[in-house]
């Protein structure tokens, strides 16, 4: 019953898939360095670092556009994801650390001789992939849970998904831990035994990244298209409403919740490769609060809003954080109170009013509330 | 009463004559579908219900009535699993305890309710308000996967027309009437397919015509259903009332024919007379 994108919005998926599939590999890998037409690592890890957060961003518009849940640890999931593809990462590095060992050089360094448990088969990429989705999808299962079963709502479900993601901080900066603590991973070398920072592996790294948020956004809109979407946003609109007509809303909760944590798992793991390093800060309160934001930005339940305010945010802030350093987290809220105060849609909303823009006849699609 | 015509071709749940027959796990060999015995709510120690009891036949048409703040409202938390009891029975049939089940498995056993201000989903269109209230398997994955069947949209299309929201089945609910809200959530009811439906103030808000055929379409209702009324507006009682329950301080005052009621020294004191 309910679209989500007209032609127009498959036309601008299209470009932007010839970007990232076509543009990007020719201007990186096929126009010499010396020509200014040149696309630079720089540029390449960079979108591809965007693209990542414009997955979780997605996510992040499951369960907050459309369920009216806001998570404020979906920065867990993505480095829960991002730890796991890490520590195949640090087992690709092989004997090629400073240490010249079997082992990471920090479990070297704390004098351990043999891998923790959790390390068990982390030397196998399959087991990689399948740390990287069970990993913050059974931490979501379990918290999900207990946290809907006792009817968490609101502003205490956001609270209590800070303290999940601080807690675990405060968890990985212990060494004893055995994810090397707060300087976690990096310095990795290969990945499935390619140099992981030549221009092609980077490349294949980005295209991936690109492949994976276009499911993303294709999986999320079947969902937000289908009967189940009109349910999660029946329970955002009046939850004992959708209880009396006689369907478990715990179970539709946990659920959603629960994919958007594997959809942000699967961003952390590829986000790590690109970037080159993994630590507990990515576990900060802050950064779920900024996932929030991104999605506040691009205007909540319009799935693309939460990929353009994600591309935004974040274009803003890799230029301030090199020309204006100390005023960022200013900007930042800045960005946010005027989005709250004055486009309560997003920069979708706005877009809504252009001359010319297509209004499309779903109702699904005006997420307001929290 | 056009109305009527339509109800029994649309929504003639469970069998013809539902009287005396057990369908589909709801048991009423003795002819009760609903049983509260002995019922207490206290919110910090006010008792807001205190010792109801009470009973509905099948396919009767209940109207419970009592001055604001009686536990009206209460009762119907109770009978659906929005407010436990602290003590009492209440039972849906000879068998379904309705303290160990919780809302959604209240409603999938045949329990529909329209709250006191009418509830429906904002922003979603009138036609789909419809689409999610209608008897299907409300689990996650069947969900999901659920593909709208032309006789599903058949009987959407039917509901609206019943509820005279043809026209504004593509618009979000949001922008309805009061008066429409209501008729909207009322046919969100009967789509489900309930056995006993609990109505808390359904005609507030409504104009007199609306009002009207309220009362006819939940005339064409008892015998196929049962329903139990809450109102506050006496015309409306009047015109659909067979059995009357005055509720007073949580418990039941008086009980009868509207006109024994009505006339009952203790009503008049403590509701009509006021
Ligand atoms: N959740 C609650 N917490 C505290 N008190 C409550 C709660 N719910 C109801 N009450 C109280 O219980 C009493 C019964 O309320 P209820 O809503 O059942 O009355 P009612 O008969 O439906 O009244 P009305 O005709 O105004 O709708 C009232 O005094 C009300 O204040
Ligand atoms: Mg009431």
């Amino acid at each position: 019953m309910s679209r989500l994108y007209g032609a127009r919005g498959w036309a601008i998926l299209g470009a932007c898939s010839l970007v990232v599939f076509v543009v990007f590999p020719l201007l990186n890998l096929a126009v010499p360095p010396e020509h200014p037409l040149h696309l630079s690592a720089f540029w390449v890890t960079l979108a591809g670092k965007i693209m990542c957060y414009a997955m979780v961003a997605v996510a992040m518009d499951l369960v907050w556009g459309y369920a009216g849940i806001l998570s404020l640890g979906h920065g867990l999931f993505f480095a829960l994801g991002g730890y796991a593809m890490g520590m195949y990462l640090m087992r690709q590095i092989g004997r090629e650390g400073q240490y010249q060992s079997d082992m990471p050089d920090f479990m070297v360094f704390l004098d351990w001789k043999e891998f923790p448990w959790h390390w068990w088969m982390t030397d196998q990429f399959w087991w990689a992939l399948l740390l990287i989705v069970a990993v913050p999808g059974l931490l979501a299962l379990v918290f999900g849970y207990f946290a809907f079963r006792s009817r968490v709502k609101g502003v205490y479900f956001s609270i209590i998904t800070q303290a999940l993601t601080f807690a675990a901080m405060l968890l990985f900066f212990r060494n004893a831990t055995g994810f090397g603590g707060n300087n976690g991973f990096t310095d990795f070398k290969r990945i499935l035994g390619f140099p992981i920072t030549t221009p092609e592996t980077r490349m294949a790294l980005f295209a991936i990244t690109g492949a994976a948020l276009i499911g993303t956004l294709l999986l999320a809109r079947w969902i937000v298209t289908s009967k189940l979407g009109r349910v999660l946003a029946a329970i955002r609109d009046a939850e004992p409403r959708v209880m009396f007509c006689g369907y478990d809303t715990m179970h539709y909760k946990v659920a959603i919740f629960t994919l958007s944590a594997v959809l942000a798992g699967i961003a952390g793991a590829l986000y790590v490769p690109q970037v080159g390093i993994i630590n507990p800060s990515e576990m900060s309160p802050a950064n779920s609060i900024e996932i929030a934001i991104w999605v506040a930005v691009g205007g909540r339940g319009t799935l693309a809003g939460a990929i353009l305010g994600a591309g935004l945010v974040n274009g803003a802030k890799s230029y301030f954080t090199v020309a204006f350093p100390e005023y960022w987290l200013f900007a930042l809220g800045a960005i946010f109170i005027l989005v709250t105060l004055f486009l309560p849609r997003g920069v979708m909303g706005l877009l809504e009013h252009l001359p010319g823009a297509s209004r499309h006849p779903s109702s699904t699609r005006r997420g307001k509330t929290a | 009463m056009s109305a009527a015509v339509h109800a029994q071709s649309g929504f003639g749940a469970g069998g013809g004559s539902a009287a005396h027959v057990a369908t589909g796990g709801l048991d009423t060999t003795h002819g009760v579908v609903l049983y509260l015995d002995g019922i207490t709510v206290s919110f910090d120690g006010f008792k807001a219900l205190n010792k109801l009891s009470l009973s509905i036949d099948v396919g009767e048409l209940r109207c419970v009535i009592g001055p604001n703040g009686a536990g009206k409202t209460t009762m119907m938390d109770v009978i659906t699993g929005r407010t436990r009891a602290d003590s009492g029975t209440a039972y849906f049939g000879q068998t379904i305890d309705l303290a160990n089940l919780s809302e959604a498995e209240i409603a999938q056993a045949g329990i529909g309710r329209k709250f006191q201000m009418p509830t429906i989903f904002e922003r979603l269109t009138v036609a789909e308000n419809v689409e999610l209230a209608m008897k299907a398997d409300k689990r996650v994955r069947r969900t999901l996967f659920h593909r709208l069947s032309s006789e599903e949209r058949d009987r959407i299309a039917e509901s609206l027309r019943l509820m005279r929201l043809e026209a504004a089945a593509d618009r979000p609910a949001g922008l309805l009437s009061h008066g429409e809200k209501q008729w909207l959530e009322i046919g969100m009811l009967l789509v489900q397919e309930p056995k006993l439906l609990l109505l808390d103030e359904p005609v507030a808000g409504m104009s007199d015509a609306e009002t009207e055929r309220t009362a006819e379409l939940f005339l064409s209702l008892a015998g196929k259903h049962s329903l139990v009324v809450v109102e506050h507006d006496m015309a409306f009682i009047g015109k659909i009332a067979r059995k009357v329950t005055v509720l007073h301080e949580g418990s039941v005052l008086a009980e009868g024919p509207m006109q024994q009621v009505q006339n009952d020294p203790r009503v008049i004191e403590v509701y009509l007379g006021r």
